[in-house]
């Protein structure tokens, strides 16, 4: 990262903490670590995605000191549209930004990010590439998780379920409901010594679904 | 020091001493036990969060009425989401839930703080009941349109309306009682909570019959102690009401039988909606409704027996 104005610096301090109190003063928004404890191991959460609050979300339950070494991966042609973006984006979540246009594209984002995991660095992905608007709960995994647990054996890959953020604020509605959030991280899924990548996404994405919580009809 | 000041400190001072009586006694069981119980760490959490409302609960009544207001209507909010995080609803109901929360509550709370007394009493019971489902129906959605709708409304009435009864309270300036509605709403809450927590410590002692064997361990014996319980304290306190020693004692044995009566019934909804707890914003306690379910339910009664009796003296 490039050295930044101090200003600049305090000013992402400050917005980071409004935006943790926030979250927590709407939606009540806690960590139920089901699989895993809060420990400062090197980790990707990856998560289901149906809101552009989702990033954020995860972000807030985190405690402070892994949240300093924790970088959601995100969009670039969202986070670098305005300069208020650019900043949420850049200083607050000090997103690693990544092209998901393939044919206009010039560098691979797989460099982005295994150079964020060589860094040492904890990641939020969302492997379902974009916000899932269907009725299904979870839509299938694109392969970047597989090449994180092929490159990156060491680093714990865990599954984070948001729940009921949709709720919140569904699509098409502008009021956010306060209704209570809750993030769900389970137990950490293993790439098994010659597992083909179909079958690891798959079961990577069922270990997230079975974190659903439970609905009534 | 006016007399109110030095009821508010009286109070507070015998309430703090009974708690750190209870925080002594839990130091020594813990110091008791080599490893930690859980049963008494429960407990010493349960002590935390009392220390904490206790505190809150003064400072409170000591910045006045616009304070006591806001406190309540906090409340409400965090019971009202724990409420609707659970309750049925769809898409449809997005507007409705919206107006719920950043319209219906702070209006009813703003009728409690400017004494609009016709408005509190019929806004949500009538109006609000008639407009609401309308606001849902707009959206064209049928499906389970009833218990929606039905769900909307009651988790307003209970989580807004009863629970707006509280603050109320600070309206019945009796005879000789001026400005000490804040007193009587503190008087409320500790027999009402005390009940319920002498039923909880001496319901669970076998041998009597429980009131719903397949819902909650409360048995018949756990509930006429704690409204016991909640008379003696209610004898105890009565200089802090416009109530002699005996009606003091009758009314908060009454605000115990329907704060307890709350007790069962939000527990049944939580039994359908499959939880424990509403939430996991009080440590030891679970949500606000859980805190509050008794107190709720023993509002209304209360408010209404008290103007009543000023009426009848």
């Amino acid at each position: 990262m490039t050295s930044t104005h101090p200003l600049r610096r305090f000013a992402a301090r400050v917005t980071g903490q409004a935006i943790v109190l926030f979250a927590r003063a709407i939606t009540a928004v806690h960590a139920d670590w089901r699989g895993v404890g809060p420990s400062p191991r090197q980790r990707v959460y990856f998560a289901n995605h149906v809101s552009n609050a989702d990033m954020p979300m995860i972000w807030s339950v985190l405690p402070h000191h892994m949240r300093l070494q924790t970088r959601p991966v995100a969009a670039a042609d969202y986070w670098l549209k305005s300069k208020l973006r650019a900043f949420a984006g850049g200083d607050v979540f000090r997103a690693v930004l990544i092209d998901r246009r393939p044919d206009q594209r010039t560098d691979d984002p797989m460099a982005a990010i295994n150079q964020a995991l060589s860094d040492g660095d904890s990641l939020i992905i969302f492997p379902e590439g974009l916000r899932n608007q269907t009725a299904e709960p979870l839509l299938p995994f694109k392969s970047g998780l597989y090449n994180m647990a092929k490159a990156h054996p060491g680093v714990e890959l865990v599954p984070t379920w948001i729940a009921n953020l949709n709720s919140v604020m569904p699509k098409g509605e502008v009021i956010p409901l306060p209704l209570m959030c809750k993030v769900i991280f389970g137990e950490p899924v293993a790439l098994a010594a010659d597992e083909e990548r179909a079958a690891f996404l798959s079961r990577a994405a069922a270990a997230l679904l079975a974190l659903k919580p439970e609905e009534r009809a | 020091m006016s007399p109110i000041l030095r009821d508010i400190f009286l109070l507070g001072l015998c309430v703090g001493l009974v708690l750190l009586a209870l925080t002594i006694i839990g130091e020594r069981m813990r110091a008791r036990f080599p490893k930690p119980d859980p049963a008494v760490e429960v407990f010493m959490t349960r002590i935390d969060s009392w220390w904490a409302m206790v505190v809150l609960f003064t400072l409170t009544m000591l910045a006045g009425r616009w304070a006591m207001v806001l406190l309540f209507a906090v409340a409400s909010f965090a019971a009202l989401r724990e409420f609707y995080t659970y309750s049925s609803r769809t898409r449809a109901d997005h507007l409705s839930l919206a107006l719920a929360f950043y319209l219906i509550l702070p209006a009813q709370f703003l009728f409690v703080f400017f004494d609009i007394q016709r408005l509190f009493a019929v806004f949500i019971p009538v109006y609000i009941f008639l407009l609401l489902p309308f606001v849902s129906v707009l959206r064209g959605s049928t499906e389970r349109f009833l218990s929606r709708v039905s769900e909307t409304q009651w988790g307003l009435m209970i989580a807004v309306y009863c629970l707006s009864h509280i603050p109320a309270l600070m309206w019945l300036e009796l005879p000789g009682y001026d400005g000490r509605g804040m007193l009587l709403i503190a008087f409320l809450v500790l027999v009402v909570q005390t009940g319920d927590l002498v039923d909880f410590y001496m319901g669970r002692r076998s041998g009597w019959r429980r009131i719903v064997p397949d819902l909650s361990p409360k048995t018949w014996g756990g509930a006429i102690w704690g409204i016991v319980a909640a008379a003696v304290l209610g004898l105890a306190l009565f200089w802090i009401t416009p109530f002699g020693p005996l009606a003091a004692a009758a009314m908060a044995a009454l605000a115990s039988a329907s704060g307890q009566v709350g007790n069962l019934v939000l527990r049944a909804i939580k039994r359908d909606r499959g939880l424990r707890d509403w939430s996991h914003l009080i440590p030891g306690q679970g949500g606000f409704l859980d805190q509050l379910d008794s107190v709720i339910f023993a509002a209304p009664a209360f408010f209404h027996l008290t103007r009543l009796w000023w009426l009848a003296t």
